[in-house]
């Protein structure tokens, strides 16, 4: 993992000293509300329906054991005793007290952490594939050149009061696990005929309002020149992006209203005065940073006959496959920790279970955890032989639910429960769903469905993207939802489609159950949920639900 | 009176801010910052006048505008109509690293101590505060931060070639 110099340490705690300011500034009623608004958003703070929500910055989902008990320790001297990773990696409490929160922010700090730019019209935290450095389908690992984007972005004077929020994402392996395509910058780690490593550049994708897959601007970019490249994109938009309407302001609607390739030849033009200036990155700082994501030192007499997987015990090797990943390093695997337990509101985790985390990676994985935009957790780094003791270990706290890439590992935004801006609640339909799908066998008949739900156009549960999306919507007072399907990243990206008029809460879960029955009805024996609806298109889906219920 | 930070210092202003609402009206004496559209007009009576000339930009006009007309003037100043508009950060970066302008680089409008440290990274050198705000510690926030670490008009230089 990156660790901060004292450099870092710095910038950081005279953060926290200028926020500091900044919240008694407010206290005393010398700032307005609307002034303190964008700087406290610049430092992840919502004022929420009930209470402000923080929001920590995760960089690219990395996690240390010292954090996690740091993060554990806060919420319960500061909060309910509990926190939620978000779907873009990072970490949220929902109850702290706005007088607290430069002291919490201080505590981060200890452990090298911040909430810098995790909200507010600006360059967000980046993130990366929670796989990143273990996954064997890796071109390269994205963590270094993740941590120069972080840096880079870090306090960027230029770019702290952009039209709206910018998101980059960067992906380094063959399947797309950060969804690149929906970012207002994704950049996809490749190589060139040399064999040398660069970027495609994509500009404009996103969800929200208007969801855009975005437009690949540049097809390779040596490594060199990320920065001065990303500088001239986020310059053009800085200068040219609407400011009349939040609605528009996002660079997607610039890409579109410009057009790709005036946008592209606007870039370029830029980047001629960027090009090769010192921002250029050097050998040096690239491999100084990519020092810190060296392998850990594997036991090269790990375990490899798999005899582990011959376990008699069902319910472990339900869990083997369902939770576990395959590792680069032989007699590894990488063990996903599903935060969708019936009954919890998905990604939440309570105090002790992020201790219990904490301690398992101490023991079985080099100290380290991930998020994952799932609002997962991932032990990167164990080693077969140890499974058992970890499942074990998980199990009898709750958390070996075996239900990874089934329709019951629902991404969900906090919705109505504690989000203001939201339409719908969210989590209670994630709840009536789960119950309907909880039995092993009905999940694993299933196999792979990845199900999302937001509980406003904002997107937040990255609904447009799942093969089953919900999105809470308001019709006239009353919350409803409407269900599209055949969303998806990576080469398959797509934005699903809306299957008709919106249902009840209560109708929801049943529409799900009729969806997937009929999945079951049309698919020949090797189709996964999405292949038969690929095959088949939305028609019958729709001719089935609306048959019935209109 | 506005208050004038210029210099690391609380300051007096001897330039005069001519409105866009002022633009018709006779051109008063002294030093003075015209609204484009003015310098545009009458460029070459306002060159003819016996005083250093500033010229400002609202935030939807971008400096390439007067980018070939630079060397007529001693100051550009950038109106930030309210602080979230941020066009004046890039203008100002436009005009430091690409049109080497060398003069005096003012911001004015809703300028506070919360945005300062990034202005002066940026190539301002003279704010313009409003009425209410308190200049001394708009003064002490132009050193929030004792490093950084990107690149901008103050530190061409990123960290990471100065600590390699
Ligand atoms: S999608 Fe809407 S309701 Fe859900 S968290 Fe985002 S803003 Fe709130």
């Amino acid at each position: 993992m990156y660790q901060y110099n004292e450099f870092d340490r710095q910038l950081v705690k005279e953060r926290v000293d200028q926020f500091r300011d900044q919240t008694q500034r407010f206290l005393d009623g010398e700032l307005s509300e609307s002034e303190f608004l964008p700087l406290r958003l610049q430092n992840g703070l919502y004022i929420q329906r009930m209470a402000p929500l923080l929001r920590v910055a995760v960089p690219y989902g990395a996690l240390s054991s010292t954090q996690l008990r740091k993060l554990a320790d806060i919420s319960r001297k500061y909060d309910k005793g509990y926190g939620h990773i978000s779907t873009r990696q990072n970490f949220q409490f929902n109850w702290p007290a706005l007088a607290d929160v430069p002291e919490i922010l201080n505590e981060l700090a200890d452990v090298e952490m911040h909430a810098i730019q995790t909200s507010g019209s600006c360059v967000r935290s980046i993130t990366a594939d929670p796989f990143s450095g273990v996954t064997p389908d890796e071109i390269e690992d994205a963590r270094p050149y993740a941590e120069i984007l972080r840096q880079w972005s870090t306090l960027h004077p230029e770019f702290a009061y952009l039209p709206r929020k910018f998101k980059i994402a960067v992906c380094g392996s063959e399947s797309d696990r950060t969804a690149v395509h929906f970012h207002d910058i994704g950049i996809v780690m490749t190589k060139d005929e040399n064999g040398e490593t660069g970027f495609e550049i994509l500009v404009g994708g996103g969800l929200g309002r208007t969801p855009v897959i975005g437009t690949s601007i540049r097809k390779f970019l040596p490594k060199q020149h990320l920065l001065t490249y990303v500088e001239a994109i986020l310059r053009i938009y800085n200068q040219l992006g609407r400011r009349d309407n939040k609605y528009k302001a996002r660079i997607k609607i610039l890409v579109r209203a410009l057009g790709a390739e005036k946008f592209t030849e606007m870039v370029e033009q830029e980047w001629q005065h960027l090009k090769d200036t010192p921002s250029t990155l050097t050998e040096a700082e690239i491999s100084r940073v990519s020092a810190f994501f060296k392998p850990p030192e594997y036991n090269l007499n790990a375990d490899t006959s798999k005899s582990i997987q011959l376990n008699e015990n069902k319910e472990f090797s339900r869990w083997y496959s369902n939770n576990t990943r395959r590792h680069r390093q032989p007699g590894y695997r990488s063990v996903v920790i599903s935060l969708k337990g019936t009954g919890t509101p998905p990604g939440d985790i309570s105090d002790y279970q992020m201790e219990l985390l904490a301690d398992l990676a101490e023991q079985f994985s080099f100290s380290e955890l991930r998020t994952s935009r799932e609002q997962n957790l991932v032990l990167p780094d164990v080693e077969e032989s140890q499974l058992f003791e970890v499942w074990q270990a998980l199990k009898s706290n709750g958390l070996a639910t075996a239900n990874i890439g089934t329709i019951n590992d629902i991404t969900c935004c906090p919705g109505g429960d504690y989000c203001s801006l939201a339409n719908a609640k969210s989590i209670p339909i994630a709840e009536d769903i789960q119950r309907i799908f909880e039995s092993p066998e009905t999940l694993d008949e299933l196999g792979e469905i990845d199900l999302k739900v937001s509980g406003c156009m904002n997107a937040c549960g990255h609904h447009h993207i799942g093969h089953i999306g919900i999105l809470g919507v308001d019709k006239k007072g009353k919350e409803f939802y409407q269900v599209s399907l055949g969303g998806g990243v990576g080469e398959s990206a797509a934005i699903a489609k809306i299957l008709g008029p919106s249902f009840s809460q209560s109708e929801v879960a049943g529409v799900i159950k009729q969806i997937t029955d009929l999945y079951l009805e049309l698919r020949t024996p090797e189709e996964r949920f999405i292949d038969t609806l690929d095959r088949t298109g939305i028609e019958p889906f729709k001719e089935k639900i609306y048959a019935k219920t209109h | 009176m506005p208050k004038l930070i210029k210099e690391n210092q609380v300051t007096e202003d001897d330039w005069l801010l001519v409105s866009a609402d002022e633009a018709n009206n006779p051109l008063p004496e002294g030093k003075l910052i015209v609204p484009l559209e003015l310098w545009n007009e009458r460029q070459s009576v306002l060159l003819a006048r016996d005083h250093e000339l500033g010229v400002w930009l609202d935030s939807n006009q971008a400096p390439e505008l007067i980018g070939d007309r630079l060397s007529e003037l001693a100051l550009v100043a950038i109106n930030f109509p309210a602080f979230t508009d941020g066009r004046g950060y890039s203008y100002a970066q436009v005009l430091r690293g690409r049109l080497n302008f060398a003069g005096e680089l003012r911001a004015f409008g809703d300028v506070g101590k919360d945005q300062m440290f990034f202005m002066k990274r940026c190539g301002f050198d003279s704010y313009l505060l409003p009425d209410e705000k308190d200049p001394i510690a708009a003064l002490q926030a132009l050193s929030s931060f004792s490093d950084t670490y990107q690149s901008a008009q103050d530190q061409p230089i990123p960290a990471f070639r100065r600590n390699g």
